[in-house]
């Protein structure tokens, strides 16, 4: 269960960045790729706890999951894969070790709190 | 009317701590010509023989030392010992894998000078320590003849950032009717190219080949010095 700490990174950088601007964040944006090696709800129950006593409590994680793409390099384009289990391109079966997309474990946007 | 929420876009990456941490590890690595090895696998993959042996069997000629992850007790710390290399444990109490700031934590009062192979033996996990950069030159993964064919394809993520793939207990390939093809395949599969070495930590089957494998990637990195 290595979430936990993967959410106890993600509110320390929020919460960085947040002050870093002089901000309130109502919920933080992450993209998270087939291939970080992250179970979504063990994420999010890990942001709840982990983002208990800072002034991120009470923010909502959100999550964009990004699918496994490849290059293939024999027919010069890039292909979304289904699954992960296999790096093999969908139109000519050849196997591709260019990975484009998939690997993402990234805060791309802080939702900030209305000004009273 | 409700106004419309405000978003700041930001870029951050989240192990961004882990990642630098790791990259100076690596460029004090690369000073002192020390090959550093993150040896990952499932519990009970033989990790702990292999790593036993590899170190008694490269002591006579190279400086080697080990730093070894696991959740509680120093058992496996003081198995290596026995090989006379200074060995160090990591308790994680209940992390379930190694991150660069204890790599850092317990290598401080070494002098890396002194050090031609420093091996991290991970916590037994085949899921999170693939996150973790240790600063490390090669990531073997480990899997076992008796763990089944299949395992690389449960845990494709951790496949798909190992340098090496290591098929442990191999003298017992016959016994479990290991079906050497089906590994060969599900290992490229998910990692092209994938380094493949067959061992045996408690036989020595195939250990000269992964001896010289080491061997090698030492000659290569002092190389670049």
């Amino acid at each position: 269960m290595h979430e936990l700490s993967i959410a106890t990174n993600i509110v320390a950088v929020a919460q960085e960045e947040a002050a870093a601007r002089g901000v309130e964040v109502e919920a933080v944006y992450l993209r998270l790729g087939a291939l970080a090696g992250v179970v979504v709800d063990s994420l999010l129950f890990g942001y709840e706890v982990a983002s208990q006593g800072t002034p991120l409590e009470g923010s909502r994680l959100l999550i964009e999951e990004v699918p496994l793409t490849i290059y293939c390099p024999n027919c010069q384009a890039e292909f979304e894969l289904a699954g992960i289990q296999s790096l093999r391109c969908p139109k000519c079966q050849e196997l591709s070790s260019d990975i484009r997309r998939g690997k993402e474990l990234e805060i791309v946007a802080l939702e900030l709190k209305e000004q009273p | 009317m409700t106004k419309s929420p405000r978003i700041l876009e930001v870029r951050a990456n989240v192990l961004k701590d882990n990642d630098v941490l790791a990259r100076s590890l690596r460029e004090r690595f690369a000073q002192t010509g020390s090959l550093v090895l993150n040896l990952v696998s499932s519990p009970g993959s033989g990790k702990t023989t292999l790593l036993r042996q590899t170190l008694l069997e490269l002591s006579p000629r190279y400086r080697v030392a080990a730093l070894v992850g696991d959740l509680a007790t120093d058992n496996d710390a003081r198995r290596l010992a026995e090989s006379g290399a200074p060995v160090r444990q990591i308790e994680t109490k209940t992390l379930c894998h190694l991150e660069a700031r204890m790599i850092e934590e317990h290598l401080q009062d070494w002098d890396l000078r002194q050090i031609d192979l420093l091996f991290i033996e991970n916590v037994g996990n085949l899921v999170c320590p693939s996150s973790w950069d240790l600063g490390e030159d090669l990531r073997v993964a480990l899997f076992s003849t008796t763990e089944g064919e299949d395992k690389p394809l449960k845990y494709p993520t951790l496949i798909n950032t190992a340098d090496i793939a290591l098929i442990t207990k191999i003298d017992l390939a016959e016994a479990v009717e290991f079906d050497r093809e089906a590994m060969y395949r599900n290992l490229r599969e998910m990692r092209p190219g994938i380094e493949i070495l067959e061992v045996s930590g408690k036989r020595g089957t195939g250990m000269a080949a992964w001896l010289e494998r080491l061997e090698r990637a030492l000659q290569t990195k002092r190389s670049q010095r």
